[in-house]
């Protein structure tokens, strides 16, 4: 195995493997040729001018200063291309494909928990469908980590302090490393994983196997279980805002400014409560920072998210006040 | 004037030949001197200390990187090695090293003058950088750090059961060090030049130290700040950076990378200084676009302090904001291109000679040159996020620091042996020491292009067995790098005896520094220099010399 099987370039498995090693070849070929021009230069120079008896002082020579101006403005804008085609392949890695599968994953001292929307749960190991977009939405539980796929030329922090997310679509089915790629402490080269890319069909029969039900009714257990329930109570009696149908639209809060109800919103409203308190709401509800494991928030939010599609009342009026002009219920 | 009895320092410069060596004797006259030339040897001594416990450090991260498995160290003694390998080799080797050692040395001198303008601070700083080598020494010795030498929040801050406190204070501690250092550089090159000096005839290696002590001077307080809060939260837990407290850990790296980048300024800027000085002198040549070369720095120090963020591209910045400082990262890339460039055109109808320093600075503009390169692949964002935090953000900087600031150095201080000690390395082994090294560093580093671009991630203890065969290599070449290193501590020790004697100027250099004896009287010159040559003007100052030496 030594000496026969390794290898110098990685697995392309993603939509974006190939636009981001077309970059890394281009940058190759031209920062290499130009370094080995300078240093064919510099040799040739430096022993064709090599000191001798008869070359021991310099001649006295001033190179014309458009030189200078030369090889001051053609990289600059050498540079701006490249500045260029890296911005394109950030934006188009930040933009995430509608109808993306969504994953959520947890990293923590010292391995990766994933959570399948149907509710299955892995660890250091997750399972995808190739050819569909995948999102994964993570948070860590103490220190930073960092999700990365090589195969799919994709990493992304996790943080403690919020969601992040990252996207890719696999192309080719087979096993692939995961890596934490953010030191993060005694086993940070232990956090290590696989991601199996599967059949369409392959990944369903995966899906259906056992599982504690979907992550949203996880989620509507813990609700329960934490309470929350008694005052997001779903209607107008509540001491909460109603949930139902909130996810992702703007809310206005008790100071007026106005915030979109996204992860990391609901995610600060369970942990910190008190940071954003809904318009017409008090600030009574407690603090569950400490008290909520990720792995539950992540249930929690799934649930919180799931609460938009079914609405809520067979009709499709929106609930009593106004839907978008009045605060729309939620938080505290 | 003195009396003193003859001593073997006599016998070996001569009778009656008063230089700083030999001008007083005894313990007490090197640690309580306020000769810049005595503490510059005292800082060569202490900073050879601590690159000799680096460079152990890493020679056993690459023994226990020849197999896949973590068998050698366990996984915190592993953690704990490139941790004490960053702090050692960035605080106490790199930062102090070219300043310290040869800016302490020859920036008087070059500017003719007698000393700094602060000789007390100026052995303060060497005893504020050797009282935090102590604190991490005893850091090492109780149990050492397992942070990384980045020490990110919130895992320094609560999650590490290692000396987080006590490597942060050596740090803060030696971050004033080098503070004092800059300041006194500063002053020095305003107040101090001899009469006729104007900035523009200046050595570059003046230029490159003066835009380095700015960069010194305005972001090591930085540092100082951000380690304190590191500290305060560490210690009672003042929520600065943990989120369960309030905090923002991405504040911590924000801060951290505005002292760290350009802390990598610090550390190549006088590397750039000393190839300067080694091209012009080894080709007797002015350097091509003087005037580009000595803006450059400055370009150097000013766009450094714009780039921070492009360590944290992956991290969670916004978009928009990862844009911009990716935008500047390359545009800090183009005045580096153009000291290249100008060294390379100062090669044209020359007198080139392959002597020992001219075979360093050779290699460090070839190992430079891919460490900036490759430095572009880590500018371009959507490129970034694949190689970032992998071997080959370890090799990019490595062939900056090491291929750039360890070469450069080493071709500083062979260039400048003859003039600090009066002896002669020898010429023989010094080539062959510096093809060691060249070689060594280009397969120890090399296969970590391959390594990061596979996916390899950095820090790792246990890496997957198909990155071996790369990873043996990488230490193969880590061997021949350390019998590289070693040579010249051994032959440099040795031509301090048995050295030829150098003479005043043994290259047929210019610059003021070759105007006076080899080692320098205590006050440096035996009478205050007029200039009234630019600096590298061959003609000018042969002809200069030639009347000094008629004298």
């Amino acid at each position: 195995m030594m000496l026969t099987d390794f290898p110098l370039f990685p697995e392309q498995a993603s939509t974006v493997a190939k636009d981001v090693d077309l970059l890394f070849g281009f940058l190759c070929v031209l920062t290499g040729s130009v370094s080995i021009l300078v240093f064919i230069v510099i040799f040739f120079l430096a022993i064709k001018y090599r000191r001798t008896p008869q070359n021991e002082l310099a001649q006295d020579y001033e190179p014309s200063h458009l030189l200078e101006a030369v090889w001051i403005v053609v990289p600059s804008i050498i540079f701006v291309g490249i500045f260029v085609w890296g911005s394109w392949l950030y934006f188009h890695l930040a933009r995430v494909p509608d109808h993306a599968i969504e994953i959520y994953a947890t990293g923590k001292q010292w391995m990766w928990k994933f959570q399948h929307p149907t509710g299955q749960r892995e660890i250091n190991m997750l399972h995808v469908p190739v050819n569909r977009p995948v999102k994964i939405t993570m948070a860590s539980e103490d220190v930073i980590h960092s999700l990365y796929f090589p195969a799919f030329r994709v990493k992304a922090d996790v943080l403690p302090s919020r969601y992040r997310t990252m996207w890719f679509q696999a192309t080719k089915t087979g096993r692939y490393h995961l890596f934490c790629a953010e030191y993060c402490g005694t086993l940070h080269s232990g956090m290590i994983g696989w991601v199996e890319v599967m059949e369409p069909t392959e990944y369903q029969k995966w899906l259906a196997g056992g599982s504690e039900g979907s992550l949203a009714s996880q989620g509507e257990k813990l609700f329960q279980k934490y309470a929350c329930n008694t005052c997001h109570t779903g209607d107008s009696t509540g001491r909460g805002p109603t949930l139902a149908g909130m996810y992702g639209t703007d809310v206005m809060l008790a100071d007026n400014s106005v915030v979109k109800a996204d992860d990391n919103y609901i995610r600060e409203s369970i942990l910190n409560p008190r940071a954003k308190v809904v318009k017409g709401f008090s600030s009574i509800m407690p603090v569950f920072q400490g008290q909520v494991s990720e792995d539950d928030l992540l249930k929690l939010l799934a649930y919180v998210r799931s609460l938009q599609k079914p609405v809520l009342s067979g009709a499709a009026a929106p609930p009593p006040p106004t839907a978008s002009s009045e605060p729309k219920g939620n938080q505290p | 004037m003195t009396t003193a009895t003859p001593t073997l320092l006599d016998v070996r410069f001569g009778p009656g030949v008063r230089n700083y060596l030999n001008e007083d004797y005894g313990f007490f006259s090197w640690v309580l001197t306020k000769d810049h030339k005595r503490i510059a040897i005292l800082y060569l001594i202490s900073v050879s200390i601590m690159f000799v416990l680096g460079g152990f450090f890493a020679m056993m991260m690459r023994l226990e990187l020849l197999t896949p498995e973590g068998d050698l160290l366990t996984s915190d003694t592993y953690n704990k090695f490139f941790t004490l390998h960053g702090v050692v080799m960035i605080f106490f080797f790199l930062i102090p090293v070219i300043p310290a050692v040869i800016g302490n040395f020859m920036l008087p001198i070059m500017l003719g003058a007698k000393d700094l303008a602060f000789p007390k601070l100026n052995l303060l700083s060497w005893y504020l950088y050797m009282i935090a080598a102590l604190v991490g020494l005893v850091v090492i010795i109780t149990g050492g750090v397992d942070t990384g030498w980045t020490f990110y929040t919130p895992f320094s801050t609560q999650y590490s059961n290692t000396h987080v406190f006590g490597t942060t204070f050596a740090g803060f501690i030696a971050g004033f060090s080098s503070i004092l250092t800059g300041l006194n550089f500063i002053v020095t090159t305003h107040r101090m030049r001899a009469p006729g000096l104007t900035w523009y005839r200046l050595p570059l290696m003046v230029w490159a130290l003066y835009a380095t002590s700015i960069v010194i001077l305005l972001a090591t307080p930085v540092l100082a700040i951000t380690l304190v809060m590191l500290m305060l939260e560490r210690t009672i837990g003042v929520g600065i950076f943990d989120p369960a407290l309030g905090g923002d850990p991405i504040l911590y790296q924000h801060m951290f990378w505005f002292y760290s980048h350009p802390a990598v300024y610090i550390m190549i800027l006088p590397a750039m200084g000393v190839a300067s000085e080694v091209v012009a002198a080894f080709t007797r040549k002015k350097i091509f676009g003087y005037r580009f070369v000595a803006y450059s720095s400055l370009a150097i120090a000013f766009l450094g302090f714009l780039v921070w963020a492009h360590h944290m591209f992956v991290a969670g910045i916004s978009m928009y904001s990862a844009m911009i400082f990716a935008f500047l990262s390359f545009f800090v890339a183009v005045p580096s291109a153009i000291k290249v460039f100008n060294w390379t055109a100062t090669l044209y109808r020359a007198s080139v000679s392959w002597q020992t320093p001219m075979m360093y600075i050779l290699g460090f503009i070839g190992l430079f040159t891919i460490g900036g390169v490759t430095g572009l692949f880590l500018a371009a964002l959507g490129l970034d996020i694949h190689v970032t935090d992998t071997y080959f953000v370890v090799a990019h900087f490595h062939y900056v620091m090491v291929g750039g600031t360890v070469m450069a150095y080493l071709a500083g201080i062979h260039y400048w042996w003859p003039k600090m000690t009066g002896r002669m390395y020898p010429e023989w082994w010094a080539r062959l020491a510096a093809l060691l090294v060249f070689v060594g560093f280009n397969l120890t580093f090399f296969p970590q292009f391959v390594l990061g671009y596979l996916g390899m991630p950095r820090r790792y203890h246990a890496y997957a067995p198909e990155f071996q065969v790369l990873n043996v290599l990488s230490t193969a070449g880590a061997s021949v790098l350390a019998v590289g290193y070693v040579l010249p501590i051994l032959y440099l020790v040795w031509s301090l005896k048995f050295g030829r004697p150098a003479g005043p100027n043994p290259w047929g250099a210019v610059g003021l520094e070759w105007t006076t004896t080899s080692p320098p009287p205590k006050e440096n010159f035996h009478e205050t220099p007029e200039v009234t040559w630019d600096a590298y003007d061959y003609p000018a100052m042969m002809k200069a010399m030639g009347e000094t030496q008629n004298v």
